[in-house]
């Protein structure tokens, strides 16, 4: 849990490989009020935030801002909660995924999501990644398919001859690549990452973030992290989300979103700088 | 840019909207089934309701069977039949399953406590027609059929049910109870007996009574145990009593529709004891598990 | 347990003889309850010796043959078990066909479907029907079920499907059918509530990991739960199995005592179980009460055997969680 302490500018500049500018980029995601709440009280409130293509986007903030319920209202998870309520749009290239004639399913289709306990199915390896083309009908070429997916995550070397094999019997950080692998395989737009890391080794956590400069190439990622120096290795732009209180609780909202070296040198906000200064957090 | 519309569209595709239409079929088939299952539970329990609440009276509760082909009279003597059976049984069953739980939660090492816990449910899975034909042949033969043979059968059966849920009781009292007391320097038997046992006795009454909702309407061990009985009241369980569950069994299965006509209010007393029964139990239960934990 | 700062145990004297009590307690309790136990494993004892005792007259006479023989003679002692053990698997086995699948149906509603305020009320009701005794099932069986499946259900059945064999025969008011659909009245409630605890027991994060693929509910269903849960859901089936296996009285109101071999649903019949409840006051003489003892037996052993199947699935099941090959 190590959020406390400043992060060397060093650190970030080895983060940027080319210089980005956000605006010229498509926003492949942009929310408008965004608020969701369980029953009456709001979890997050009013956000809005536009997300880039092909960027690694983080999203940081101290615990209880809410931060997963907005990443998990990206691809509609949080209508499986029963109580919970989305006001606000999410446009996803242009199109409300909460609006009418909008399936969840598709929406799930095409943003994919690695959650944070790895969650591998109780089938072998491949039937892991499988099971989800088979499903959505992408069923032509399925070992290749498999093998790419596999390849993608860097798992491939360590598993191509234990296919047939029960994915509990691989180790924490390997259920993670297969769980990325499994989202990635059905080819979505978008992958959504909510702590992806946070019950691995450090070793393993260093794959999970290399994967990541890797995969931005073909996917847009938002990642979840309570790390702060996890996002600054990663992340293109990082948004900073706080708790605001109310008399009736608290409520998590937008503070801050820059690219990721500004946030942590020159954040424009106080409590953006308090948190990346490690002052509270 | 229409290329990535199409990539992007959020519309359900046709291979989607198929797989939406399965989805809603399922999902409208297991409705169905529940449906279905409340749907004959309705229906059971109405026609009993229906033809058995008409033939209900004073009467009924207070008069023997009459001769065939009279009218009127009424089966007081398999109500207090069964009353005889059931009290006994309870008598039986209870401390003996107390007992076991008490064992198999407290004093016994892990396997034996497994092995116990396996007796138990083969026990419960046995035939109860199994049950009595044993009793029968332990207790019958060569001695004739008795009321507390009846409740035997009936105590063997409720033997497990009422062992299972003592144990599962004496697994919820916080082992932070049974400490204290040890701490205290009372001994495992006052602490056991003083402490962990009165504290469970909510769950054993629930447990209990459940048991004893079971044992109310069973026929199977009562036919080779306490079936041929005089047609008076007897209290003496050393005599064989007519019970409510087998008189329902020989008036079924008559060919006088008067006979169907008492069968179906016996019934409909039966089940009304025994659905009063389960459901208040099962409250009783829930309310005590929330005062335990809570 | 030798230090007690206790004023009232301060006396030698009296330490020791608290003690003593005490220790003497303990043993005695133990003891006792260890007793109570072990009369437990001794009954299951008793009952199987007990049973094959009486019934070694007929088994002693008739050896295994009578496990193949057909036909109840009463008048020259001619018995065999054949058409009840058939009687007995035909009709568990068809209301295990029916019941299987709308148990598990039911346990997914519950599970998955039902909305919340009506989950409890719901599975209680279907609890509820387990509560009936059967001894009622079996009157309404004769009296509302028989003629309406002798009446109505029957003759529709032979009308559309008579060309298939169990449809053929004439409809009547008792037989193996009323049988089959009152077992599984019987098996359903135990079953589905079994089921239902499973499918409620599958980690919220795997349902997540297979809808967040974009699957439908259906899928998820059938990709991580029902896999997820296939042991337990077969010792259920299996315990359902074993009660329809055992169950004499409500069998035995609706089936007709009938007799033979038929494939016909529409014919009477008889199972092992309910055979004995039929039989129980007729046997006149003593090979003949051997003999539907000696069935007894064989119901005992199908039981037992089903029943420790089932418990040693459950048993297993609990301590295994692995995927794949």
């Amino acid at each position: 849990m190590d959020t406390m302490g400043a992060v060397a500018p060093i650190e970030i500049a080895q983060a940027r490989e080319a210089p980005l500018s956000a605006s010229d980029r498509e926003a492949v995601f942009e929310t408008r009020g965004l608020t969701v709440s369980y029953g009456k009280a709001p979890a997050v409130s009013n956000v809005d935030l536009p997300i880039y293509r092909n960027l690694v986007t983080a999203i940081i903030g101290p615990s209880g801002c809410g931060k997963s319920t907005f990443l998990r209202s990206l691809n509609r998870m949080n209508d499986l909660i029963p109580s919970a309520k989305v006001d606000g749009e999410v446009l996803y290239h242009g199109q409300n995924i909460y609006g009418d004639g909008v399936d969840p399913v598709e929406v799930r289709r095409r943003i994919g999501m690695v959650f944070q306990k790895p969650n591998p199915f109780p089938k072998s390896i491949y039937d892991n990644v499988a099971w989800g083309l088979r499903v959505l009908g992408m069923k032509d070429d399925l070992d290749g398919r498999v093998e790419r997916a596999l390849t993608q995550a860097a798992l491939w070397d360590e598993v191509k001859n234990r296919l047939k094999k029960g994915a509990f019997g691989l180790s924490g950080g390997q259920q993670q690549r297969l769980c990325l692998a499994r989202a990635i395989a059905v080819e979505p737009d978008v992958v959504l990452l909510d702590e992806p890391a946070s019950a691995l080794d450090p070793i393993a956590t260093t794959k999970i973030e290399d994967l990541m400069h890797e995969l931005k190439n073909e996917y847009t990622l938002v990642i979840v992290t309570h790390n702060m120096q996890q996002a600054a290795r990663v992340a293109d732009m990082t948004a900073f989300f706080t708790l605001e209180r109310t008399e009736s609780g608290g409520h998590g909202v937008l503070v801050e979103y820059d690219e990721t070296p500004k946030i942590f040198t020159q954040p424009d906000d106080k409590r953006t700088e308090g948190y990346v200064t490690g002052r509270f957090g | 840019m229409a290329v990535d519309a199409a990539r992007f569209s959020l519309t359900p595709s046709p291979r989607t909207r198929r797989r939406k239409l399965i989805n809603v079929l399922m999902q409208a088939l297991a409705t169905l089934a529940a449906l279905a299952a409340v749907a004959v539970l309705a229906l059971v329990i109405g026609s009993v309701a229906q033809r058995g609440a008409s033939a209900l009276s004073w009467d009924f509760f207070t008069k023997t069977a009459v001769t065939f082909g009279q009218s009127g009279g009424g089966v007081a003597n398999a109500l207090v039949g069964s009353l005889v059976i059931v009290a006994l049984a309870t008598a039986m069953a209870v401390p003996v399953g107390i007992l076991i739980a008490l064992y198999v939660s407290e004093f016994a090492p892990p396997r034996i406590a497994d092995l116990s816990r396996l007796v138990l449910d083969v026990l419960n899975g046995l035939p109860s027609i199994i049950i009595g034909i044993f009793v029968f042949g332990l207790l019958v033969i060569g001695s004739g059929q008795a009321a507390w043979k009846g409740s035997f059968a009936l105590a063997i059966i409720m033997l497990p049910l009422i062992a299972r849920a003592t144990q599962e009781v004496l697994a919820l009292v916080p082992s932070s109870l049974r400490e204290g007391a040890l701490a205290l320097g009372a001994s495992r038997w006052r602490t056991v007996l003083g402490v962990v046992l009165p504290t469970s006795l909510g769950g054993i009454l629930t447990g209990t009574v459940l048991a004893i909702a079971r044992a109310a309407g069973e026929t199977a061990p009562l036919l080779f145990t306490t079936s041929i009985a005089a047609n008076a009241v007897t209290w003496d369980p050393r005599q064989p009593v007519l019970s409510i569950p087998y008189d329902i069994f020989i008036l079924s299965e008559s060919a006088d529709p008067a006979d169907h006509a008492r069968a179906w209010a016996l019934g409909f007393v039966l089940i009304s004891f025994v659905l009063v029964t389960s459901l208040t139990a099962r409250l009783l239960l829930v309310r005590y598990r929330k005062k335990l934990e809570g | 347990m030798s230090a007690r700062v206790n004023a009232v145990t301060s006396t030698p004297a009296l330490r020791a003889r608290r003690r003593l009590g005490d220790r003497f307690g303990d043993v005695f309790l133990h003891g006792l309850t260890g007793a109570a136990a072990a009369a437990a494993g001794a009954l299951l004892v008793a009952i199987a010796w007990k049973i094959f005792d009486i019934a070694h007259p007929a088994i002693s006479k008739y050896g295994f043959a009578f496990v193949t023989r057909q036909g109840w003679d009463a008048i020259h002692s001619r018995f065999g078990a054949l058409d009840l053990i058939w009687g007995t698997l035909l009709t568990s086995f068809l209301a295990l066909l029916i019941a299987t699948p709308v148990s598990i149906a039911i346990g997914l509603y519950l599970s998955e479907l039902a909305p919340r305020g009506a989950r409890t009320v719901i599975a209680s009701l279907v609890e509820l029907l387990a509560a009936i005794p059967s001894v009622v099932l079996g009157l309404w069986g004769i009296l509302v079920l028989g003629p309406f499946v002798g009446q109505d259900l029957g003759p529709w059945l032979h009308r559309h499907l008579g060309f298939i064999p169990l449809f053929d025969g004439t409809p009547q008011n008792a037989g193996i059918l009323v049988a089959v659909l009152v077992l599984t009245i019987m098996i359903v409630p135990i079953t589905s509530s079994i089921c239902r605890e499973l499918f409620l027991g599958v980690p919220t994060e795997l349902e997540e990991g297979a809808l967040a693929l974009g699957a439908t509910r259906w899928e998820m269903v059938r990709g991580v739960i029902l896999p997820y849960t296939r042991t337990g859901v077969g010792a259920a089936v299996i315990l359902g199995f074993g009660r329809a296996v055992g169950e004499a009285i409500a069998v035995t109101q609706v089936i007709g005592a009938g007799y033979g071999i038929h494939w016909s649903l529409f014919a009477t019949g008889d199972t092992l179980a309910s055979k004995l409840a039929e039989q129980y006051q007729s046997a006149a003489t003593k090979i003949q009460t051997a003999s539907l003892v000696y069935l007894a037996a064989i119901l005992l052993v199908i039981s037992l055997l089903v029943n420790l199947l089932a418990q040693v699935i459950v048993r297993r099941f609990s301590h295994q969680r692995t995927g794949g090959s």
